[in-house]
């Protein structure tokens, strides 16, 4: 068969990209080496992760907040069930990836695909075959898979990875996450919600630490309080499967060696990109020190007519990030000429509260020696906050100090994860603080937070603080 | 203070223009009354004066169309001019230091107030994809964004007036992936160099005019010859008085004006308008003179040539021709006319077929003086000749009407007597 545009991989950036590519009016073809597309994301990232946070979320208010709400009775776990109803949750969402597939008449392949030359792959097939086909133009978009320590053995029994830690059959008494980056903070707060014993062991001083410092401060002193256990500045050394449980030694910031037992130690030090058997070196490209493709401002390899997007390229490893891209080749293919403004791409961390963050953080903007002024507003003055008892967090403004032009937005807290898309499309349109402050926000709702925001940082004049 | 730079009203029928050029720079102190920039409209350039004196900010790049009221920039009128500015450096550091006294009125906004937002000239993402595929400057486009941001429909409209940007990449490939087009094999060392380059818009709009003039009238040309061994004869005899009494050569033109304003007046139908199902007669003649200027042909106009004189007359047309040449005809001065006299001979031209201003209903084509043998009596004489041509409407002016009108002016024109005689 030969096609226009192949697509490897059909995560969020390599589906998207087919079915631009097939809106263009390219013959186009995916090839996907698991039984069901959607990639990660789909089958064990993001959609899973976010459906059994959200089942621990209502466990949680259940346990914690019903009483308080009015609202009597025992409640109990039914973890199988949990972890069943993510997995319906997870069945539905590639389904209709593969519905979308159809629709937009893709052709689906299941098996590794391999370049052969730029413009041939052969997709090795589960039953042993092996298809070539051709296609003009070719979209790497392979992700990334979790990365591990040198000496970290991942049994995925005893210490897994967020993939196994997403099918759990049991739920577990203790856990140590090592890393607390996004993917170790969003499932131990999964699991502690749940009651399971949470350690988060990091070796930089703070958590999340990509995002504005203000965000890892509140998310810890939350996450705390509902019991879970930071160990900061420590750095793993050794991690042991003793068979029913873990045990891990870390340095601590005083250099002292500690250890802990647990049942279980999820592994979450980032994601590396995922290259394995893809023929890079039929094709003469060869990936830098940190595994990644390179890739010109057109997202194109080394080779032309081949182009990589997503987790396999530089950039922040963020399903939206990959469906930009993808959007992006497919009409780069189609002689437009799109844009992707990697400074507005949102960081978002599905903890409860949300947390997510777009532009400059207040540390870039000191470095940059930029004169920005900063407006907080917490959800502790927002009526609708204390209707649903959800008054964590609060959401930080940072404006320029001459001009008010919004240069960040930080924000944590309720429904943080929806409230970031204003602040992006404010930012695209270089929108200043005051003209925020100046439009109508609905009330009672978790968005006048970000008008209040915006008033703070104009001129220091929220209504409700 | 700021005052706002906007597109003057100039003429009632005119709704946008040109921003042709700025004559001063972004940043500039200018005077009051100082030309600051070109406007050029259907009918000619002009340019707009400084209301105030201040510091200038281009808000509106050269070469953009701009609909009339929007503004084009901004001035400054508490800035001083540089040089002044840095003198009394001491004496305005005094006025910094008094100032933090007053505190922050409340209520005031943070953004500054005073020029131009930050955002002006922002494209929107949707905008930005636009002009990176048509090949934009994103400078030339005038957003009507808050704050002056680029819109979708800003590029769309940019897009449309055939703006700066070379054409865009095609549409979409359907079914393959866009490959670069083969380069045009062509004989090498050759240059086959093609350049495009926007049509001014008073080449527009004498382009839409002349095709209106063709397509809309029966129009036709008749010509005739006159012989000028009298003009000459006059003009070489009294060129030194009539220069020192009026201050003004004696040329051709005033001659052959007054020549086709006395006709006129014997031929209405000559120096009648169509308007929808009437003929518009006229008591007065109005020239309208073709004047060959740096940025095309423009027509200004002598009003009541008829009751002019020969030396009156030359004065109007070195005004109109100087004004033309220096862009500064003024819309009024461009505006009506009931009969148009063309030379295309100061260019060497010998027979033409001129197209009517509408919606004029003739005009006269004057060519080249040349000395041709000729038969007067019975004896072959060399005599200075030029061609006429009478191009008319023929749907209110007669073939018999308009040869007529010919032999008159060449009558006229043979015998200059006769023009002040009145005869």
């Amino acid at each position: 068969m030969k096609f226009d545009v192949t697509v490897i991989g059909s995560g969020p950036g390599g589906y998207v990209a087919a079915i631009r590519a097939a809106q263009l009016g390219f013959k186009t073809a995916i090839i996907e080496r698991y039984p069901t597309l959607g990639g990660t994301c789909l089958n064990v990232g993001c959609i899973p992760s976010k459906a059994l946070l959200d089942s621990s979320e209502h466990y949680f208010n259940a346990t914690h907040h019903f009483k308080e709400h009015g609202i009597d009775g025992a409640v109990s776990l039914n973890f199988p069930q949990m972890i069943k109803r993510k997995g319906e949750v997870v069945d539905q969402n590639v389904q209709g990836i593969a519905f979308l597939m159809k629709k937009n008449k893709i052709t689906v392949y299941h098996g590794h695909g391999s370049f052969a030359d730029a413009t041939h792959i052969d997709i090795a097939k589960d039953d042993g075959t092996t298809e070539r086909i051709e296609s003009d133009k070719v979209i790497i978009a392979t992700g990334s898979k979790p990365a591990s320590l040198p000496f970290i053995n991942i049994d995925k029994e005893r210490v897994i990875t967020s993939t196994e830690a997403l099918s759990l059959k049991e739920l577990p008494k203790s856990m140590a996450v090592i890393g607390g980056g996004v993917i170790g903070v969003e499932l131990g707060s999964v699991y502690a919600r749940l009651g399971t014993k949470v350690s988060v062991i990091e070796y930089l001083d703070r958590i999340i630490a990509g995002m504005d410092k203000d965000l890892g401060k509140e998310l810890m002193k939350t996450m705390k309080r509902d019991g879970v256990e930071f160990h900061v500045s420590t750095g793993v050394t050794a991690v042991e499967n003793k068979g029913n449980s873990v045990l891990i030694t870390a340095k601590n910031k005083k250099d002292e060696e500690v250890q802990m037992e647990v049942e279980y130690c999820l592994v979450s030090v980032g994601r590396k990109p995922y290259t394995d058997k893809l023929g890079l070196e039929n094709i003469g490209i060869s990936v830098d020190d940190k595994g990644r493709i390179p890739v010109n401002e057109q997202l194109q390899t080394s080779v032309p007519g081949v182009y990589a997007i997503g987790d396999v390229i530089k950039g922040a490893m963020l399903a939206h990030k990959a469906e930009e891209e993808g959007v992006f080749v497919a009409e780069v293919l189609a002689g437009q000429h799109p844009h992707v403004n990697y400074h507005l791409i949102p960081g978002v961390v599905y903890t409860w509260p949300e947390v997510a963050g777009v532009g400059h953080t207040e540390q870039e903007l000191k470095e940059l020696g930029r004169a920005y002024k900063s407006g907080k507003f917490p959800f502790k003055a927002s009526g609708r906050a204390r209707a649903s008892m959800d008054t964590d967090g609060f959401i930080k403004v940072l404006a320029d100090k001459e001009t008010d032009e919004i240069l960040g937005v930080h924000m944590i807290g309720p429904r943080i994860a929806d409230l970031i898309a204003e602040a992006v499309v404010a930012m695209e349109y270089r929108a200043s603080a005051e003209d925020i402050s100046r439009m109508s926000h609905a009330h009672p709702t978790y968005t006048e937070a970000f008008k209040e925001a915006c008033l703070a940082a104009t001129d220091s004049r929220p209504i409700h603080l | 203070m700021i005052v706002e730079i906007k597109v003057p009203a100039f003429g009632e029928s005119v709704t946008e223009a040109t921003l042709a050029s700025w004559l001063v720079n972004d940043g500039d102190y200018v005077e009051m009354d100082q030309s600051i920039c070109e406007l050029e409209s259907d009918k000619a350039t002009f340019e707009v004066p400084a209301e105030k004196a201040g510091v200038i900010k281009i808000i509106v790049e050269a070469d953009t169309d701009v609909e009339i009221g929007v503004v084009i920039g901004s001035i400054d009128t508490s800035a001083a001019p540089a040089a002044v500015a840095a003198a009394p450096a001491a004496e305005s550091a005094s006025a910094e230091a008094a100032k933090p006294a007053a505190p922050a009125t409340p209520g005031t906004p943070a953004a500054p107030s005073n020029g131009e937002s930050y955002a002006a000239g922002h494209p929107s993402p949707a905008a930005a994809k636009l002009i990176a595929e048509h090949k934009l400057d994103a400078a030339a486009i005038a957003g009507t964004g808050r704050d002056g941001r680029i819109l979708k429909e800003d590029v769309e409209r940019a897009i449309a007036n055939g703006a700066n940007g070379k054409s865009a990449a095609k549409a979409p490939a359907k079914s393959s992936p866009a490959a670069p087009a083969a380069p045009v094999t062509a004989n090498a060392g050759f240059s086959r160099e093609t350049s495009s380059k926007k049509m001014s818009r008073l080449r527009k709009t004498i382009a839409g005019h002349l095709v209106n003039a063709k397509n809309n009238t029966a129009m036709l040309t008749t010509f005739n010859e006159v012989d000028l061994t009298e003009v000459i004869a006059l003009r070489k005899q009294y060129k030194e008085i009539f220069k020192e009494k009026h201050g003004i050569g004696l040329g051709f033109m005033s001659f052959f004006i007054k020549a086709s304003a006395t006709a006129l007046m014997d031929f209405p139908a000559v120096n009648a308008q169509i308007d929808g199902e009437n003929i518009v007669t006229h008591d007065f003649v109005d020239v309208s003179i073709a004047v060959s200027t740096p940025k095309g042909l423009v027509v200004p106009v002598i009003r009541n040539a008829e009751s002019l004189n020969l030396a009156q007359i030359e004065k109007a047309v070195y005004d109109l021709a100087v004004k033309g040449r220096d862009n500064k005809l003024t819309m009024e001065e461009m505006t009506g006319g009931t009969f148009t006299v063309s030379n295309g001979g100061i260019f060497g031209s010998l027979q033409s077929t001129p197209i009517i201003n509408a919606p004029q209903s003739a005009i006269l084509g004057m060519h080249k003086i040349q000395k041709r043998p000729m038969v007067m009596g019975d004896e072959i004489v060399a005599r200075p000749m030029m061609y006429l041509a009478l191009s008319y409407d023929h749907r209110i002016i007669d073939g018999k009407e308009a040869v007529t009108f010919l032999v008159r002016i060449k009558e006229l024109l043979e015998e200059p007597m006769k023009l002040f005689l009145e005869i």
